[in-house]
């Protein structure tokens, strides 16, 4: 009997569509990018029963399990129920209506971090504790948005090229009376960092505009003048992609941005895209909505009813590069040819 | 006096205290640790029991009271100089039996090497009664049996930490007026930890071979330490300093002078006129504070310099093992 598969229904339930005719790969979140090793035996299960005994591990923290046939879908996401109840339920994550059927919702891509400060010495934050707060918060959704968070400026998740990357700031406070002058500091972020600290008479001083809340400073410092504000800071940074039409990096758009006005941003985005998405397509990435409407519509839009800590420092304006395989890429057609859909 | 009390006894008795003292202890800053989400743990003043952390081992020792990390000798004007006051009040500071030990080796540098005492460190030492914390078991690190500093009978009291109660030794008939008609008498001397994981062997200073100076043991240091200075600062013996003139911005015959925190595996240390330094790679500057700590201090003084407070084990970022490397010479001078 031939298959007879509602092709969209499948891809949001996080299946992929494969060149092999018949048979999909599931793909499974791992927001924050940690989880319980015990899960691994559940993969295993599902990769020897069901696939072909081998998984990928995807740049988005996922493991997508490829070789399934499309006639084993409704058991094989009955097998993630575990999975999905500890790295999805148990963190809060609402709209799993019926967690024996799987993924929701597919658009919304994992919300991918580094390791962070649990076992990482560079990190500024707890970044898979961030990304499972930002799950909650965004998950399940349609809309096609990706998410990294990376302890510091560092940005080993590549945070800069995510429509959201999220970069840990610590923000250094010096007891000047534990000083002592050595420029272990001073050295490290001229060689590594911004150049942000000086010496002046004998005890260090910061460039605030300069500093980019790295923390090297206090990894640096022999005797504990530098510490850190216990409060946290973000960098946001945004609009970042890969793809075929205009791949470039995030810019800074807030620094010194406290977690919750970070994470109305987020969610401010999604009404943002809901608002002005262009419908003819079947997915457009937020940053190509930005690129139509401009940042400043955007800016006020997500940042509509926020509270903005004092501390923030938001970009008057964003200018994005990137790579233009062709100059005239973001120039329309002549008016006499528009393509009407 | 030996006495039972309760913690809010205690706290009450602080209270009074605090009146003449100020009290310093190990104290918990949140959050303000090296790596994020860490604590640290230094020397502050407390106002109550619940603010001192009693069953850990501090980053910093508690030198740094009578030792300042940066100290302001005089300031001085176009024809004029004068010296800061200091605070009227006693102090009080809870701390271990090597720490009370390693302020001895302090006091042998700054008021019994040469003629002079150190003003400054005098007019602030002597103002110290010791309150000796008792160490239920060693800490990691921790070599102080090997440098017989485990133990002293120096102190104003002595206090084992219960979670219920404190017991108290009150030797200082000064403190007793503070005890009058407070706790339970009991029986209590403090007990000193007798054995530590690490056990460390120290060459007899008269064995120590002049070759040792130029043994390769040192070369390894040469690329491992990264001069980052964690195991002079927190070191409660190191007592190396600069001085240096600061004059104030605007007017130039205006300033202070000034003495900082200085060491020998931090840079500048021993600079001289002309861009010349003594000891400019690190494993010279291993070998120059191994030899301070365990061989010409007691050359001089009678006693090793080491109290294996283990500090500099805790905190150096490249896992150079100070009771590992004295281990080593051991080895090298029995051989």
């Amino acid at each position: 009997m031939s298959l007879d598969l509602n092709r969209k229904k499948v891809v949001k339930n996080a299946w992929r569509i494969t060149k092999e005719r018949d048979k999909g790969a599931i793909r499974i979140r791992v927001p924050g990018g940690q989880m319980e090793t015990k899960h691994f035996a559940v993969l295993n299960q599902i990769a020897t029963e069901y696939g072909d005994g081998t998984v990928h591990m995807t740049t988005r923290q996922g493991f997508e399990l490829p070789g399934i046939d499309f006639e084993n879908m409704e058991a094989v996401n009955r097998m993630l129920r575990p999975i999905i109840e500890n790295l999805e339920i148990s963190i809060g994550v609402s709209g799993f209506d019926k967690p024996k059927d799987g993924y929701p919702t597919a658009g919304t891509r994992n919300v991918a971090a580094c390791i962070g400060n649990r076992v990482c010495p560079y990190s500024n934050f707890d970044t898979t504790a961030f990304a499972r707060r930002i799950e909650k918060e965004i998950y399940p959704n349609n809309f096609h948005v990706k998410i990294a968070l990376t302890g510091c400026p560092n940005d080993c998740i590549k945070a800069r090229m995510h429509d959201f990357g999220i970069i840990g700031m610590a923000e250094p406070q010096l007891d000047s009376s534990r000083c002592i002058g050595c420029e272990a500091c001073v050295i490290t972020c001229k060689k590594l960092v911004t150049g942000a600290l000086k010496l002046h008479k004998g005890k260090v001083v910061r460039d605030e505009r300069r500093c980019i809340g790295c923390g090297e400073c206090v990894l640096s410092c022999p005797t504990a003048a530098w510490t850190r504000n216990p409060k946290k800071f973000f960098n946001l940074v945004i609009m970042g992609r890969t793809g075929k039409k205009n791949p470039r990096l995030a810019e800074n758009f807030i620094q010194w941005a406290s977690e919750e006005l970070v994470v109305q941003v987020i969610k401010n985005t999604y009404g943002y895209i809901d608002k002005f998405i262009d419908r003819s397509l079947t997915k457009e990435h937020i940053g190509y909505i930005v690129d139509r409407t401009g940042f400043h519509d955007f800016k006020e839009f997500v940042l509509k009813g926020a509270s903005i800590n004092p501390e923030a420092r938001i970009a008057q304006h964003v200018h994005w590069s990137g790579t233009f395989y062709v100059s005239d890429v973001f120039i329309g057609a002549p008016q006499g040819d528009q393509i009407s859909r | 006096m030996s006495l039972k009390l309760s913690h809010q006894d205690f706290d009450e008795i602080l209270g009074k205290l605090r009146q003449e003292y100020t009290i310093y202890a190990p104290r918990r800053f949140k959050d303000r640790g090296r790596f994020s989400d860490t604590d640290l743990i230094r020397y502050g003043e407390i106002s109550s029991i619940k603010d001192m952390v009693w069953n850990e081992k501090s980053n910093f020792s508690p030198k740094e009271i009578i030792f300042p990390i940066t100290q302001t000798i005089f300031h001085f004007t176009e024809d004029d100089y004068r010296e800061p006051t200091i605070d009227s009040k006693k102090t009080i500071i809870f701390l271990r039996a090597c720490d009370i030990n390693g302020i001895r080796r302090l006091d042998t540098i700054f008021l019994k090497n040469g003629n002079d005492k150190d003003f400054y460190y005098q007019r602030l030492r002597e103002k110290v009664k010791f309150v000796l914390v008792e160490c239920q078991s060693s800490f990691d690190n921790c070599f102080c049996v090997s440098m017989n500093s485990n133990t002293t009978d120096n102190y104003s009291i002595a206090v084992r930490f219960n979670s219920d109660s404190l017991l108290l030794d009150i030797q200082d008939k000064d403190l007793d007026k503070y005890f009058g008609g407070v706790g339970e008498k009991v029986n209590f001397t403090p007990e000193f930890v007798t054995e530590n994981k690490i056990k460390v062997n120290v060459p007899k200073v008269a064995e120590m071979p002049v070759e040792m100076y130029d043994h390769e043991i040192w070369d390894e240091y040469k690329s491992r330490c990264i001069a980052c200075g964690r195991c002079n600062t927190t070191c409660i013996t190191c007592s190396c300093f600069s001085t240096e003139d600061i004059f104030y911005d605007t007017t130039t015959n205006v300033g202070e002078r000034r003495r900082t925190w200085a060491a020998c595996h931090i840079d500048h240390f021993t600079d001289m006129a002309g861009g010349h330094g003594f000891r400019k790679d690190n494993g010279s500057r291993m070998r120059f504070k191994s030899f301070h700590k365990v061989y010409d201090y007691k050359k001089r003084f009678g006693e090793h310099m080491c109290v294996g407070c283990g500090r500099c084990d805790d905190n150096c970022p490249e896992y150079i093992s100070f009771s590992n490397c004295i281990n080593k010479i051991s080895k090298l001078v029995n051989s």
